[in-house]
């Protein structure tokens, strides 16, 4: 005697994106952690030394947060105006910050009042940093000046007036103490070197230059302004190398990841996007609630932090090893290991007869159902759409779907209902579904009318299938212009190998019994 | 060591073999052994082993009937078509007494026959009273009651009980249809050992117990419904405390009797229930099954052991294939499944689920069938396509690949591709080439595209998978056949009347090819030598050879063929013309238009099916007429074979020489000639005294008979006779003549093969 075969379940392909091993690696962060700042967050820079605080920049303040609280660890408030560019020092000892009333404040992390105040500039201060000799401060401002500093003294090192419109970004060499590079809102970004007194390299972005950022090895630099992130070699002279047009607002904010395989663009258009730093294609997208005016990674990709222009700070942490392997097991509790060894390690002696149990199978409870031939109780024990769909194929192989669907009361009618409106425009769904969804009109025919939710019900669907048709009128109407488009410029052999899942869609739809829905037969079968 | 023995056409796994097997009741024998007619014959199967002890033949036509003799259990009576009913000692195999019944009926009676008590072998017996007039032919509805008491028969919707005390028969009536619609037609019926009680069996499912029925008027019954579509059959247990019955549902239902809302069912027996059986102990009992099988169930209603033959399916939807690993053969065997075949040892090795959903049993119901499959060059990949639904946009269609698992020695589901055509797929191919790393599929469906397949890398979460990699059409044509070249490098797909050469590396169309009118019917590339030669039938009467070198039509000749296909193990290729009814075989190099071999009227009707199955040991025959069988046998189905039954043809040259075949086979032979049926004679033809002679001083002792049995036979050997070469000639009349003739006897001698192999069953026996 066979045993009974399981209904079988087929595994529908996942909409979307495929699964690389980078939407694995991206994917494994926690649900974000949302703080809500006073203002506009501008910018976030993480200590270089353990344990990595974080500076946020706000409004009027900078908030300092460790690793994992939720509340800063400390605050800087003494400013007057809005607060810009909030930077560590490589040491992680002090910290500078430019503000909108054009003073540079220099702070010491412990401290509350600033140290140091740097006066020279004209108007806002949006970019400071220190240099790698850790003694300087380089500063740019909205009166097109970008200047040196000296910390001790602080006094004014040198000013360099090349640029002919606002400076908003700018870095300072991580290796060499004399360079830093500027971006402004002329389009151009500079490369300065402080042994002279002029810029070295100029290059031409193009859009106005929201954030600038160097490659550890400081052989490129990646600069972005307006909807494009461009990456320049600065060992050829400042040739451009690749452009990258990603985004469909101002990108605002750059960042690399620890190893520097991989480049984060952050942009006004609400998308993290993250990018292969070797053939430059997208390999994950996050997507967020505002726009994201500023990013940041910690060490070893431990969280990413990112601003927005709601005043909100997201943290996502990383899981943790054991947390992501996890997932999925932890919904029962489990009998306790000793249920599951009783008797088992018993070993059998020598003249011992072993009787072998055969070992017993068990039976999903819809299988059970349809093992007795219970077939409407089946059809409602199942209870995932995959799971639902593939028991209305068994019944309809079996013949016996009509008497499944029939003999319902309200209640279940309308579960039922509630069930196919939700998933018949799925297309991996549809074959199934619409004719379920036929029999059902044809079983409660006679009794339309009778009950309002099941009425309603009707209606929605009916409302349902006049916008998929439309929407799929609409599609076929694109495909034939692309079909003329395509036959103009690309070789024959190309056109066979586009796929017909679309057409098939609308086979599918086109077979459904609707009155409006003649006329675009007759124009979807020609199409097809 | 190779006999140059005439090509001759042997039915496999028919009638002769397995097919009708089952087809009659199987009865038991004091629970160690089962009967059961098949074909021919009435077979003795242990119920422990499942093996066949022994084959009791000697009918010449159709066993319907097996019954033990009551007197005596260890002999049995059986009854066949061809007008005798023989008692035989089936524990030594002896066929005791043959009653001739001369006597043919125009309709069904059934009639008492007086055996008349005597010592010879073959008795007439004469005296005949006919019992009852118009019984049914089924002979389940028939049964006789109470030790003898009386006779109870059903036909149509009247219950006929006849007591022999009384001489009087009593008739029931039941009304053409109940008020549901239900059909009260009588299926069969049994009579309680014990008690006054006929069960009889209705088309509408349901069983009737009749009690009181000496009675005209007072007869009454009491009605058991469980089973939804028509009893097939029903049986009491010889104590008679229980009732079992069967039907299309498969399931074994036992009834307890007196206390009939008490029930057991063994379900999922696999094919409708024809038989049920129950040994005289009532400790085992036997259901035979549609799909030739039978199963012996324990009274504790517990599946005990299975005889299965060669599973007959409805039809033959796919191809006959060989795998390439165990040299079965495959093709379709349960409803949903593939059945493996081995052709050498002429077994069943085993049903491989490919549907994998539960078979409900109901007339009527659309089933998943499998419709293509299809083997790579090593066996490593099978490729089904299963498809339900007749209407062609309610068409489910699923490709399915297995791979070959090593561990457990089968295949193993890798992918599923579900809707992988819009329309029925009419072709698959795997691409053979032997060194290329990649695994090619091509699928080919009415929808007018042709896909190919390719196993995808493994990725980090999953194993290799199968994905399209190409699409091609050629002017929405619809593709009707797909051909790879032997060493893979190009694919030939025909659309109507054009065949489209592609290349697989870069998927270009190369060239094209026609020969209008008509479209392709078969298309073949050439083996070996022959690579280079595209070969194709259009249904306009053409075969046409295309030289792929110059792309040019190389010759072409005019007949019908209905099948052509190509040897892999060598150049040739067999084609079979349909003429008049009767179906033509030639056999040609593609080089050359004329034909190797050519055997008129090889079978009755058209050939649908046809595969080469390599030899597992080469023959050297160095005639031109049956060299091209050195490699590989022929096997074929012609469209009769699968409505009715599996019959598989081969065509073989005959038995390789062994010192014993020389001898016993010109024993055979002679004794064949002196009982006046010398068709017997075509099969062997002498060798040369001398060198049987030097064989049998060649062999060791030991694996020879005993030397007084050898004795004359050496002699004559020795002598240089006259009668020799008369033989030869009676025996090259008698292939050219009726085959059909040939084609009763062959199975037996093909049986006698493995006795004639190894000596030591003879010896046992």
């Amino acid at each position: 005697m066979a045993s009974f075969k399981p209904t079988k379940i087929p595994i529908y392909p996942k909409l979307g994106e495929k699964v690389t091993q980078d939407t694995v690696y991206w994917k494994n962060y926690k649900a974000p952690v949302q703080i809500k700042e006073f203002g506009a967050v501008t910018n976030i820079h993480f200590s270089p030394v353990a344990p990595h605080n974080y500076a946020v920049t706000a409004f009027t303040r900078i908030h300092i947060y460790g690793p994992f609280s939720q509340e800063p660890v400390k605050s800087f408030t003494r400013f007057k105006d809005t607060a810009y560019c909030g930077r560590y020092r490589s040491d992680g000892q002090l910290l500078v910050a430019g503000c909108e009333d054009s003073v540079v404040r220099l702070f010491d992390v412990s401290g509350k009042v600033a140290l140091r105040m740097f006066k020279g500039h004209t108007k806002a201060v949006h970019v400071t940093d220190f240099t790698s000799e850790r003694y300087h401060i380089f500063t740019g401002s909205d009166d097109y000046t970008c200047r040196l500093w000296d910390i001790p003294n602080a006094t004014e090192l040198n000013t360099y007036q090349e640029h002919t419109d606002y400076i908003r970004c700018g870095v300072t060499s991580k290796l060499n103490r004399d360079l830093f590079i500027t971006g402004s809102y002329d389009h151009t970004l500079k490369l300065f070197d402080a042994r002279v007194d002029k810029s070295v390299i100029t290059m031409d972005h193009g859009q106005p230059v929201e954030s600038v950022l160097l490659y550890p090895s400081e052989g490129l630099v990646v600069s972005a302004g307006g909807r494009y992130v461009k990456v320049w070699d600065l060992l050829k002279g400042g040739q451009p190398l690749v452009s990258l047009k990603n985004h469909h607002k101002t990108v605002t904010s750059l960042c690399l990841s620890s190893n520097g395989q991989r480049l984060l663009s952050a942009s006004l258009d609400r998308h993290v996007k993250v990018y292969n730093t070797t053939n430059f294609r997208v390999v994950h997208n996050f997507d967020y609630a505002a726009s994201v005016l500023s990013l940041a990674l910690a060490p070893d990709d431990e969280s990413i932090i990112v601003g927005m222009t709601n005043g909100v700070l997201s943290i996502k942490h990383r899981k943790s090893p054991e947390e992501s392997k996890e997932v999925s097991h932890q919904q029962r509790r489990r009998p306790s290991y000793r249920v599951f060894v009783k008797g088992k390690n018993y070993m059998p002696k020598q003249d011992d007869y072993l009787v072998s149990k055969p070992v017993r199978e068990y039976l999903t409870k819809y299988d059970k159902h349809l093992k007795k031939f219970n077939i409407s109780k089946a059809l409602d024990s199942a209870l995932k759409p995959e799971v639902t769909v593939a028991v209305i194929k068994e019944l309809d192989r079996r013949g016996t779907l009509k008497n499944a669907l029939a003999g319902r009361d309200e209640k279940a009618l309308s579960e039922l209902l509630h069930f196919i409106t939700k998933n018949m425009v799925d297309f991996r769904f549809a074959p199934v579904l619409v004719p379920a969804a036929n029999m059902i009109l044809d079983i409660y025919r006679s009794v339309i009318g009778q009950s309002p939710v099941v009425d309603r019900q009707l209606l929605y669907l009916q409302d349902l299938l006049q916008k998929e048709i439309n929407y799929q009128q609409e599609l076929l109407d694109v495909l034939g212009m692309l079909d003329t488009l395509f036959a103009s410029s690309v070789p024959r052999k190309e056109l066979l190998s586009q796929p017909h899942s679309d057409s098939f869609m609308l086979f599918v739809y086109f077979k459904f019994k609707t009155k409006n829905s003649k006329e675009i037969k007759k124009k979807g079968e020609r199409n097809i | 060591m190779v006999e140059h023995g005439d090509i001759r056409v042997v039915h496999r796994g028919g009638i002769a073999r397995y097919c009708r097997f089952l087809c009659e009741r199987g009865i038991f024998c004091c629970c160690r052994f089962l009967l059961c007619g098949s074909g021919y014959e009435v077979k003795v199967f242990s119920t422990s082993t499942e093996e066949c002890i022994h084959d009791l033949r000697a009918h010449t036509d159709l066993v319907t009937g097996v019954l033990l003799r009551p007197s005596n259990h260890l002999q049995a009576y059986s009854c066949s078509t061809d007008g005798t009913v023989r008692l035989w000692d089936y524990t030594d195999v002896c066929n005791r007494l043959m009653f001739a019944m001369m006597c043919v009926f125009a309709e069904f009676q059934l009639v008492a026959v007086h055996l008349p008590q005597s010592g010879d072998q073959l008795v007439e017996a004469r005296e005949f009273s006919a019992v009852l007039s118009d019984v049914s032919s089924n002979p389940a509805a028939t049964s006789f009651g109470r030790g003898g008491e009386y006779i109870a028969s059903a036909k149509g919707l009247q219950l006929e009980v006849y007591f022999f005390k009384k001489q009087k028969p009593y008739r029931f009536f039941l009304k053409e249809d109940n008020k549901k619609g239900g059909k009260n037609t009588f299926t069969c019926l049994a009579c309680h050992p014990k008690d006054d009680c006929i069960a009889t069996g209705h088309e509408d499912g349901k069983i009737r117990l009749w009690r009181n029925f000496n009675h005209k008027k007072e007869y009454t019954y009491t009605t058991l419904h469980w089973h939804h579509s028509a009893v097939s059959s029903l049986c009491f247990t010889p104590e008679g405390t229980n009732l079992l019955s069967g039907g299309i549902e498969s399931v074994l239902v036992q009834w307890r009797y007196n206390q009939e809302s008490q029930r057991d069912f063994l379900p999922r027996l696999g094919a409708a229930i024809t038989h049920i059986a129950v040994s005289p102990d009532g400790a085992l009992f036997c259901t035979s099954h549609s799909d030739n099988k039978i199963t012996i169930i324990r009274s504790s209603i517990q599946v005990s052991a299975v005889i299965q033959g060669l599973v007959k399916g409805d039809s033959v939807r796919t191809d006959l294939m060989v795998d390439p690993r165990s040299k079965a053969l495959v093709l379709n065997g349960k409803p949903g499944h593939l059945q493996f075949y081995s052709l050498q040892r002429d077994k069943l090795l085993y049903n491989l689920d490919i549907v994998q959903q539960e078979y409900i049993h109901q007339s009527g119901l659309e089933q998943f069938e499998v419709v293509k499959a299809a083997f790579d060059a090593y066996g490593n990949w099978l490729a089904t396509v299963e498809e339900r639904k007749q209407k062609p946009t309610e068409l489910e269609l699923n490709l399915k690949l297995w791979a070959f698992d090593e561990q457990t020695q089968s295949f193993m589901l890798n992918t599923t591709i579900s809707a992988p055509h819009e329309a029925r797929i009419t072709a698959m191919c795997f691409c053979h080439s032997t060194d290329s790393q990649t695994t090619v599929l091509v699928s080919v469906s009415k929808d007018g595209h042709f896909k190919a397949w390719q196993l995808a890398p493994a990725t980090h979460t999953e194993g290799p998978s199968w994905s399209c990699d190409f699409v091609g059409a050629y002017h929405s044509l619809v593709p009707e056949c797909c051909c790879f070249s032997a060493d893979g490098s190009l694919l030939a797909v025909s659309f109507q009347e054009v065949v489209t050469v592609w290349s697989p590396a870069s998927w270009e169309l190369l060239t094209t090819l026609s020969q209008p009118p008509g479209a392709i019917r078969n298309l073949c590339f050439g083996q070996l030598t022959c690579s280079k030669y595209l070969l194709g039938t259009t249904d306009k009467n053409l075969l046409c050879c295309w030289n792929l070198l110059t792309c040019s039509l190389e010759w072409s000749t005019s007949m019908d063929v209905s099948l052509l296909l190509s040897d892999p193990f060598s150049e040739n290729m067999a084609a079979f013309c349909c003429q008049a009814g009767c179906t033509d075989l030639f056999v040609f190099k593609p080089s050359e238009p004329r034909p190797l071999f050519s055997h008129k009227a090889v079978c009755l009707g058209k050939v649908t099916r046809a595969v080469f199955a390599p030899r597992e040991k080469m023959l050297e025959s160095c005639e031109e007429t049956s060299q091209w069988l050195n490699h590989s046998q022929l096997y074929f189905v012609t469209q009769y074979m699968v409505n009715t039954q599996h019959n598989e043809l081969v065509i073989s040259d005959s038995v390789a020489m062994t010192p014993f075949s020389v001898l016993l086979g010109k024993r055979s032979q002679q004794e064949g000639q002196e009982a006046a049926s010398s068709l017997l004679a075509e099969r062997t033809q002498l060798p040369q005294g001398s060198a049987a002679v030097r064989e049998l001083l060649q062999t060791p002792a030991h694996v020879l008979p005993s030397t007084s049995f050898l004795c004359s036979m050496f002699v004559e050997s020795l002598l240089i006779s006259k009668q020799i070469k008369r033989k030869e000639k009676k025996a090259a009349q008698y292939t050219t003549t009726s085959l059909w003739l040939n084609n009763t006897l062959c199975p037996k001698l093909s049986r006698q093969k493995p006795s004639l192999y190894c000596p030591t069953p003879i010896l046992h026996d």
